[in-house]
């Protein structure tokens, strides 16, 4: 992953025909050009639209949508410190600023040298190991002051990832409580060996029997959704497995991704059984760009094995292969309309609802969207028939959930619990004390105070894709919201005008209350721009950006208030901040040269 | 008579076929729903989120939401209106609009609908973004100051045209129009003044030079009228 100085055009020129210079394959084109060249030059860009026949247009305008992706020399190496609300806590900027001193670099800059470029980045998915950056997209876990110090010289002295102490980028499973799935064992093959025993329509009926839901978030029951594609009008139809795992937060993916991926695999071909689909997909967020070459591995195995390919277990007709495709750095293309167009190589805007993916997803094909632990859910299922599966967790809620946790805990890691568990329960077994907040479905979910931590884990209750973060009562719930915010903003796709604006100036009254300039008139602007989210936004995203904001004002509203200006209306325009430049250009931070100062003379 | 169906918009019975949009069968029916990113050349693009209406107590874009048999929906009432003059209040204060100087002026939708939804000042504050405006051009100006990403021009250029010469990069606050040249210039690229993209733009951003002004105010196309009437107007045509 280093970048090399190789010609631009041979590099071209490889990658291309590895990826038959198929537009759909754009996104992951552009990837591999940019991991040998270091970023992505505008000649490069002219020359991929010729290749693909694209306008070079569309071309730039995927380029740019994605984080990851640089049209500008980012610098040899490129640092990124997570920057989740759990990697605050951690004291991640406080390690940033020490990087950035050592190094001689501004955030967000590439050093004069070339060198080095030092930025934040959303969560990804280490916060139970964390702080954690990505250094040229490989993920380093435990900063500690000394690492970074390490770090800062291997940077300086232009050693090469590879001769990197290895340690630095082990990532742990950290698994703490295992249940149903983390307990199973599976033989490949063995639970499609059960499902073809019973035929598809059965196997299918198996799982509606399950009342199995989705563990991505909206808990759609997968039952429905297969049957729904299977039934759609259209020839091919395909199964994507949604790894973007973006919400902040959630690792329990990755831990899947790592350390059971035939359950995962096992799962899309199950999928693939009970709908007819013959095309597979694992979407994988960009941040896991390190498992990229054990999943192919896993899926060569399984290939070798007759459990991928043509006439799956010997069965002729059963035909069905997966092929991974790389995110970029972009939140939004865990929606699942977002992510069908990732896949079919353009910008991630999610697309008009309906038509659904069941009934026109990919390249318009019928297509089945689930998360990685929902595939690996039927799994189970398979081997252990739909009543078993469905006599765990509660009655809306069947089977068990895995749980992200993170923050204060002294046992941060993965946990799995039958549905219905209390937020108690889950407190005490991982260390919680002195609790303030429980933050449960990540930047999108819910914000839970104390008095509510009776409540469970399920869908009828306390619904969550898995991130479940813990706040003491140390910690400063506003700031955490204000994280959360600007995360909102930073990943918005900007397609609808309420998201693409409204989170833009959420996040300004959240910086305008951190300085202390806000007033009463705000809160009420906040509660409003909540409302147009919530009543116009395109995709959940938008519809969810506001949540953490407004639940902390309603539960935590003191530390809203402590910001607060008496006065109930405080102009944005702040004289005495505009005039920092000045200071900073005459090198001046006496009381004369603030505004305050001066008026207090008067 | 039994085979034609109806659905209700605010309280009066509009009637539309299959496949219609709550859009496509009011504007049909003579029923104006404000809109910016709808046209009816192209399919619903869904962005601006102006036409949305209340269907059943939710929100849904009536430009892309097919019209159902006895749906209720909510559109010309004071909440409704209010949260389009909300987000109209969002397109201002994204980019940088001075309509007095803007050749535009009297022809421009956004500035239309913000006069038809009583918008009074633009209530949230200003990012006064830097867009450097191209004039490359012989022909044609790009004024990117007041882009609101209806995509028009995009979508008019690649399926009209032929010719991409239009996109948008980045994403979020930040994004913004590309054209289809390495250099970023509008006279590197094959277009065309006579472009049906050239002449789609629902505000000032695509601008014919040397016609500036050209119409005395009061002749402008909402002088006198409202786009309200104007956009029905343009239905009987
Ligand atoms: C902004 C946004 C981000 C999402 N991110 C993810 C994700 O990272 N992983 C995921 O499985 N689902 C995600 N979803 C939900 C998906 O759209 C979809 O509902 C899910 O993948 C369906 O799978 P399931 O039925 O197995 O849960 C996201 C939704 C939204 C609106
Ligand atoms: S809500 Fe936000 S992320 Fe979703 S489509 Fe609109 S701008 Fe994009
Ligand atoms: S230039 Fe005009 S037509 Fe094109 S996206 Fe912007 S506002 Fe729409
Ligand atoms: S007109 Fe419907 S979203 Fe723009």
């Amino acid at each position: 992953m280093e970048p090399i100085a190789n010609s631009l055009d041979a590099v071209l020129e490889a990658v291309l025909s590895k990826r038959r210079r198929d537009p759909t394959q754009l996104l992951q084109i552009l990837r591999e050009v940019q991991e040998q060249v270091g970023y992505i030059p505008p000649p490069a860009l002219t020359a991929i639209a010729a290749a693909l026949k694209l306008p070079r247009a569309r071309v730039e305008g995927v380029a740019g949508f994605y984080s990851f992706l640089h049209l500008q020399p980012v610098g040899k190496y490129r640092v990124l410190f997570s920057d989740n609300a759990t990697d605050r806590l951690l004291g991640n900027l406080d390690l940033l600023g020490t990087m950035c001193q050592k190094l001689w670099v501004e955030q967000g800059k590439v050093s004069e040298d070339g060198l080095v470029s030092v930025d934040v980045t959303s969560c990804t998915g280490m916060c139970d190991q964390g702080p954690a950056l990505l250094v040229n997209g490989r993920p380093i876990t435990r900063l500690t002051h000394q690492r970074v110090n390490e770090i800062c010289e291997l940077i300086r002295s232009r050693r090469p990832l590879s001769l990197w102490p290895q340690e630095y980028f082990r990532v742990e499973d950290n698994i703490r409580r295992k249940d149903d799935l983390l307990n199973t064992v599976l033989e490949p093959g063995a639970a499609l060996a059960a499902a073809m025993a019973l035929g598809p329509e059965a196997w299918l009926g198996e799982v509606q029997k399950s009342s199995l839901r989705g563990r991505g978030g909206a808990g759609f029951t997968t039952g429905v959704k297969w049957e729904a594609c299977r039934n759609a009008p259209g020839e091919e139809r395909v199964i994507v497995c949604n790894a973007d795992e973006g919400e902040p937060g959630t690792f329990k993916d990755r831990v899947l991704l790592t350390s059971y991926p035939d359950h995962v695999f096992e799962g899309m071909t199950l999928a693939a059984y009970a709908t007819g689909a013959r095309q597979g997909f694992l979407y994988l967020r960009g941040e896991y760009r390190y498992l990229l070459e054990p999943l192919e591995a896993a899926l060569q195995r399984r290939r070798e094995a007759g459990l991928l390919g043509q006439g799956i277990r010997g069965q002729a007709g059963f035909d069905f292969d997966i092929e991974i495709h790389l995110g970029a750095g972009a939140y939004v293309c865990g929606e699942e309309t977002a992510l069908i167009e990732s896949l079919e190589g353009k910008r991630g805007t999610p697309r008009i609802r309906p038509p659904f993916p069941v009934i026109k997803g990919y390249l318009g094909r019928p297509t089945v969207v689930n998360n990685v632990e929902t595939l690996a859910k039927t799994v189970l299922i398979a081997l252990e028939g739909a009543e078993r599966f469905a006599a765990v967790g509660t009655a809306q809620s069947t089977g068990t959930k895995l749980l992200s946790i993170s923050g204060d805990c002294a046992f941060p890691g993965i946990y799995e619990y039958p549905f219905g568990v209390s937020i108690e329960q889950i407190l005490e077994d991982c260390g919680a004390t002195d609790v303030q907040a429980v933050q449960v479905g990540g930047a999108s979910g819910t914000c839970l105070a104390s008095y509510e931590f009776h409540r469970g884990i399920a869908y009828e209750d306390v619904p969550t894709a898995g991130s479940f973060m813990i706040f003491d009562t140390s910690r400063d719930l506003f700031e955490v919201a204000r994280n959360f915010v600007h995360f909102f903003a930073h990943e918005s796709c900007g397609f609808c005008t309420p998201c693409r604006v409204g989170t833009s100036l959420l996040q300004n009254f959240m910086d305008k209350l951190a300085t202390g300039h806000g007033a009463k008139y705000d809160l009420a602007d906040i509660e409003w721009i909540n409302r147009l989210l919530k009543a116009a936004s395109h995709c959940g995203l938008g519809l969810a950006a506001a949540n953490p904001v407004v639940e902390t004002l309603i539960k935590f509203r003191p530390a809203y208030e402590r910001r607060l200006q008496s006065l109930d209306f405080a102009p944005a325009f702040d004289l005495d901040q505009s005039l920092a430049e000045a200071r900073r250009m005459t090198g001046r931070d006496d009381a004369d040269a603030h505004l305050s100062s001066v008026e207090a003379h008067r | 008579m039994s085979d034609t169906k109806k659905f209700l918009l605010d309280g009066k019975p509009v009637v539309f076929q299959d496949g219609q949009t709550i859009l496509e069968a009011a504007r049909q029916a003579g029923h104006y729903i404000p809109h910016l990113c709808w046209h009816p050349d192209f399919p619903a693009h869904g962005s601006c989120k102006l036409c949305i209406v209340k269907v059943g107590g939710r929100h849904v874009s009536s430009c892309a939401m097919p019209a159902k048999e006895g749906m209720e929906v909510e559109s010309n009432t004071p909440e409704m209106n209010g949260e389009r003059r909300a987000l109209l209040q969002m397109l201002f204060v994204e980019g940088n609009h001075f309509c007095p100087s803007c050749e535009k002026s009297g022809n421009c939708q956004l500035q239309a609908l913000a006069y038809d939804l009583e918008m009074l000042s633009a209530h949230f504050n200003h990012f006064y973004p830097n867009r450097p405006v191209d004039a490359s051009h012989p022909d044609v100006l790009l004024d990117f100051n007041r882009c609101i990403f209806c995509e028009l021009c995009v979508r008019a250029s690649r399926d009209i045209d032929g010719k991409n010469i239009f996109a948008l990069t980045d994403r979020g606050i930040h994004k913004h129009l590309v054209v289809n040249a390495e250099s970023g210039r509008l006279a590197d690229t094959d277009f065309a003044a006579s472009d049906r993209a050239a002449n789609i733009c629902p505000v000032g951003v695509i601008l014919h030079k040397r016609q500036g002004f050209a119409r005395p105010i009061g002749e402008r196309d909402y002088d006198a009228k409202p786009i309200s009437v104007v956009a029905m107007e343009e239905v009987e045509k």
